[in-house]
């Protein structure tokens, strides 16, 4: 491990965490609502906005986004990252932010999102044909795939066709994630859902239900980092950050090296390093279930499981409530929400577990939470490695 | 396989790989690159290997033969044109495409059937598509 990497460990913290707009906000901005949500989260780390001199942020539209969110907000950040890898871009963001505050080129980094893509009036068939023109795939558009859960069902058939996974292991993962958000009031969708009902609902892209699908809700969610020193004088436990990494290998799902394999086999094992743990160390996960597939894939390349496994390690309620390893336990994309790009609301979990504050969900001895983002259709994933400090 | 245009040739026509590929399926050739430094297929088009690096590939035409790597049926209204194939291809040169196979109903499709390249059109432009081989069928 170099000098650089160890000197990562630990070095910052996240201090602050808000959300606003879930599920439904209407009659507000996506600009409002992620305005709130940065509020609350500037507020809980004990700050004010003046104190921002940070910010990462971005858009699934706005090019230069990161623009009107510093104006909008009225600060004048001195280091900016508005990379966009899609919703695992605000777990991507965490290196950078760490950098930048281990620099000093800043002292107090805000990451925030928002999106009203429920209640808002966007044309989203406008978007779909926006998107064609400004950001072309000649060669798989042709072909009119519903992006991007045609290439989750690509996925998905393929490892059901390599490793014999079958739809009620898809559909556990549904079915524990709603138990999880049952726990959880702020939660979308909590009604009782049965494995039968994610396998008799309306097929969308065989093999995947609409059940199988994330929600499509409006939120926005913020967090605030500082260097570990400043974070010991905050209002709440800071959360650590010990490692973080990214990875990218294809855009497209006909790029995809492997259907079956994620670059999470890469990003997983480089944060786990950083971090100087192992899987085995982990006691809660939070992944992006944008589908169910995300959660078996995810589980099986960060190395919870051999590949091909997943499917059995969700099994018999292996991830809901009282399994074998705690995962999503706000409910996840599935049934906490989906604004769109879900990847702080990972990092709000993690946080809320670690700080002790997650209610009826909190799980007992928590001090080293795995987030993981993913981005696109499979694309971007992106590892973060978060504990309390008595992992420090 | 037989070369039909070099590198070069595009640079002279002042024609990326993009529009050489477009403009040949125009033509009703289907085209592909392949690398003339480490002979790996490169697919889609691009301006030079992704295996190697090399900046210096020929255009080929597959041979249309391949497997299907995985496949989905998107269901949709009839309204908006009913269920739609949609699969990716192994092509027998080693390159992966998106693509649907016609003249079956998208459900029968499977992971492993072979299948044959058709050259079709779509709102008025060529568009690679695939049968499933009547040989092995």
């Amino acid at each position: 491990m170099s000098e650089a990497i160890t000197g990562f460990r630990g070095a910052a913290a996240i201090t602050g965490i808000g959300s606003a707009g879930l599920g439904d906000a209407s009659g507000f901005s996506e600009m409002e609502i992620l305005s709130l949500a940065a509020q609350r989260a500037v507020a809980d780390a004990g700050l004010r906005m003046s104190d921002i001199d940070g910010l990462c942020t971005c858009s699934g539209s706005a090019t230069m986004w990161a623009l009107p969110v510093a104006e909008y907000l009225g600060i004048r950040p001195s280091f900016v990252d508005s990379t966009m890898l899609g919703g695992s871009s605000f777990v991507a963001h965490l290196l950078p932010a760490v950098h930048a505050l281990m620099a000093g080129d800043c002292t107090a980094v805000l990451v925030c999102y928002g999106s009203t893509q429920r209640s808002g009036s966007v044309d989203r068939a406008a978007v779909t044909r926006m998107r064609q023109v400004l950001d072309p795939q000649p060669y798989e558009t042709p072909y009119q795939p519903m992006q991007p859960i045609s290439a989750y069902a690509l996925a998905t058939a393929r490892h059901m066709h390599e490793y014999g996974t079958t739809r009620s292991q898809l559909a556990e993962v549904a079915v524990a994630a709603r138990a999880w958000a049952q726990l959880n009031p702020q939660a979308f969708s909590r009604g009782p859902l049965s494995i039968q009902d994610v396998l008799g609902a309306r097929m969308v892209c065989d093999p995947l239900t609409v059940r199988d699908c994330c929600l499509l809700t409006d939120g926005a969610g913020a967090f605030v980092l500082t260097l570990a020193e400043r974070a010991k004088d905050g209002p709440h436990k800071p959360a650590y950050i010990l490692g973080t990494a990214s990875e990218t290998w294809h855009r497209q799902i006909s790029c995809m090296p492997d259907l079956t394999v994620t670059s999470a086999s890469r990003s997983g094992p480089r944060a786990l390093a950083m971090a100087g743990l192992s899987v085995a160390d982990v006691d809660l996960a939070c992944l992006y279930d944008a589908f169910t597939i995300n959660v078996i894939l995810f589980l099986e390349d960060l190395g919870f499981c051999p590949k091909g496994e997943g499917g059995a390690f969700v099994q018999d309620g292996g991830i809901a409530p009282g399994g074998r390893l705690p995962v999503n336990t706000n409910g996840g994309g599935l049934s906490f929400g989906h604004p769109g790009m879900y990847g702080s609301f990972l990092v709000l979990e993690a946080v809320e577990q670690l700080r002790g504050t997650a209610g009826a969900r909190q799980q007992p001895d928590l001090n080293v939470a795995l987030v993981h983002g993913n981005g696109a259709t499979l694309s971007s994933q992106s590892t973060a490695i978060l504990a309390s400090g008595a992992v420090l | 396989m037989k070369v039909s245009t070099r590198a070069e040739s595009d640079q002279a026509a002042a024609a990326g790989p993009d529009a050489h590929y477009a403009r040949s399926l125009a033509e009703g050739r289907w085209q592909v690159q392949r690398c003339n430094a480490c002979g790996r297929a490169i697919f889609y088009p691009r301006t030079a290997c992704t295996a190697c690096g090399a900046a210096d590939y020929s255009w080929f035409a597959p041979s249309g033969r391949g497997v299907v790597h995985s496949t989905t049926v998107m269901r949709r209204p009839a309204a908006a044109g009913g269920d739609r194939h949609l699969c990716l291809v192994d092509l027998e040169e080693g390159f992966r495409m998106m693509s649907r196979v016609e003249g079956v109903a998208p459900e029968l499709v499977a992971i492993g059937d072979r299948v044959v390249a058709a050259l079709s059109s779509q709102d008025g432009l060529p568009l690679v598509i695939f049968h499933r081989d009547g040989s092995a069928a």
